[in-house]
């Protein structure tokens, strides 16, 4: 037996440097620098553990779409352990929107060969969450999303979901998406072997053409959304700040008092 | 007038806050058509009806509750074709959204998750989002198809508005799909008494800075006091100090509330996040430099251990 698994990862702008728009209302990727987007840091994570875990042959392969600097978002996962990856770059993809960014990735999925996919929860920019249960979709396979704990034992992923009024526990048939959340186990870092072995795992690059995708469907064009507009929230006025000196709790009750909350 | 479909986000019948708000905001693209799934479904109706639904769209079973989110897009698709409204809305829950996501690739339209407003347009509903932890409000609307879009809770105040909210079945057949997903065990939260932490109009949060579970019982009485829900920083959490389900942030929840509280919380662009859009934000911490009060409205510069009590104390007294 042997489990093909893809993992989907974002290359995002740093959420600690200064994030922007670029003139036609795309996300600004020039003046901030980019990285692995965090939470698919967990689903590299808990791929390279159903690998460790498993008596099959498991191949793990990264996948991302996103311009040329995307690849350092694959070294990373590489050099966790991933065992090679795939790098969808096209010029052709610059403002695709959640539903063209679904279609190549799936096309992407498809082309690689898939028993399961794993997914982080959100990437940490567009924060939408929508990605894992649109690949679902699209592939027509269960979703078996935002999961806290996962395993997969004889064709079978399960897995437990901790929402709001309850937690559950899921099960589907491979071949599944999956998505995990920030709480499935913290991600490992690359050793230096890791590192090193890293450079020497193969990267395919594969355009549009390769997955017989129109560039009408994808880009700022083909986006079935538009942002027409995009403004800087005004810096909040500066707040009174008190020190405590004995009294801060009464002093901070006061102006709760005068705000009407109490 | 066009309808505008609301999906109900609702306990055994008893309709959720944010679905209200829904209602509200749907009223201003057009005449709002609630679809209401699983047990209990029809009870919702007369809350949404006081609430501006003109007609209850209902369908109970098992499926619902046995198996994940594809069943509720198959109802949702079923009442699409029904109606062909001119828009559909759902709450920006975690489920919310991926319901929505399905239903918008099956009819080919865009999606907007996490609409924080929504205004009609000449070209359709245009959605407000809050967006690179809040430091920046888009205006978007969806180019093709109908739209669908999810909205966050506290986006709107909730008006009552009385409509014929008149219920009728919906005829649902499951897709292949439904079934494919199969939910093995349910374990309900236990109720803390206090108000779901994404819909409370007060938020009470505490951060590293608490230094201990045992010590959460301090954050909690100050939250008794104002009726507040309780939220916890990634640093807590991770910690082990306060449960996921009251995260408060970038990978946690979201809140948006009237007043928020930070306690021992520094202030970090994850946690800015998932409060930076609320109305009036005050913090206790005895770092002066935290990047907190940058944020705030009214900060305290001391130790929480003393602030706090003071503070749970003096509402107390001033509350009689």
């Amino acid at each position: 037996m042997s489990l093909r698994i893809v993992v989907t990862v974002k290359y995002v702008p740093d959420a600690t440097g200064d994030r922007h728009f670029a003139d036609d209302l795309t996300v600004d990727r020039d003046d901030v620098d980019g990285l692995l987007s965090e939470l698919d840091e967990y689903a590299v994570e808990q791929a390279l553990q159903i690998s460790e875990n498993s008596d099959d042959d498991v191949e793990v392969t990264v996948l991302t779409v996103g311009p040329e600097d995307a690849k350092d978002a694959l070294r990373k996962a590489l050099s966790m352990g991933a065992d090679k990856a795939i790098h969808v770059e096209d010029d052709d993809l610059h403002g695709t929107d959640v539903m063209g960014t679904s279609l190549v990735l799936a096309k992407a999925i498809e082309k690689a060969g898939f028993d399961l996919v794993i997914s982080g929860m959100a990437s940490t920019d567009g924060t939408a969450g929508v990605i894992p249960a649109l690949l679902a979709e699209r592939l027509g396979v269960p979703q078996v999303t935002l999961l806290s704990e996962v395993s997969v034992e004889d064709g079978t992923v399960k897995g437990r979901r901790d929402g709001d009024a309850a937690s559950e526990q899921l099960e589907a048939a491979l071949p599944a998406v999956v998505s995990v959340t920030d709480q499935s186990g913290e991600a490992r870092y690359p050793s230096f072997k890791g590192i090193m072995a890293a450079k020497k795992k193969p990267v395919e690059s594969w355009d549009l053409s390769d997955l017989d995708i129109e560039a009408e469907e994808v880009g700022l064009e083909g986006a079935w959304t538009k942002v027409e507009a995009a403004a800087e929230r005004p810096a909040r006025t500066a707040g009174t700040i008190v020190k405590d000196e004995g009294e801060g709790g009464k002093q901070l009750a006061e102006f709760l008092a005068g705000q009407k909350f109490i | 007038m066009a309808e505008v479909l609301v999906y109900v986000d609702h306990v055994d019948g008893a309709v959720r806050k944010p679905t209200l708000e829904l209602l509200t905001l749907a009223r201003r693209v057009g005449e709002p058509v609630a679809v209401a799934l699983g047990k209990g479904a029809a009870d919702t109706a007369a809350t949404l009806a006081e609430h501006g639904a003109t007609r209850v769209l209902t369908h109970d079973a098992a499926e619902y509750a046995d198996y994940l989110v594809v069943p509720k897009v198959d109802a949702l698709q079923a009442a699409y074709e029904a109606v062909s409204p001119a828009a559909v809305l759902v709450p920006s829950s975690a489920e919310g959204k991926e319901i929505a996501a399905r239903l918008a690739l099956r009819i080919g339209s865009g999606i907007i998750t996490d609409a924080v407003d929504l205004e009609a347009g000449d070209e359709g509903p245009v959605a407000t989002q809050s967006v690179f932890a809040a430091s920046f409000t888009t205006k978007s609307r969806v180019s093709k198809g109908t739209p669908v879009i999810t909205v966050k809770p506290n986006s709107a105040a909730v008006e009552a508005a009385p409509a014929a909210g008149a219920v009728e079945a919906l005829s649902v057949t499951f897709s292949d799909q439904a079934t494919g997903t199969k939910v093995t065990g349910r374990t309900a939260r236990e109720s803390t008494g206090r108000p779901e932490l994404t819909e409370a109009a007060i938020v009470v949060s505490g951060g590293r800075g608490v230094n201990g579970a045992e010590n959460f019982g301090i954050i909690e009485a100050l939250a008794d006091s104002l009726g507040a829900a309780v939220g916890a920083s990634r640093a807590a959490v991770d910690a082990g100090w306060y449960p996921h389900t009251n995260q408060v942030g970038q990978t946690g929840k979201s809140v948006s509330p009237q007043l928020y509280i930070a306690n021992g919380i520094s202030g970090a662009i994850q946690h800015r996040a998932g409060m930076q859009t609320s109305k009036t934000i005050v913090a206790i911490n005895k770092d002066a430099e935290a990047p907190i009060f940058d944020l705030v409205d009214y900060g305290v510069v001391g130790d929480l251990f003393d602030v706090v009590p003071q503070l749970t104390e003096e509402i107390k007294t001033r509350k009689g």
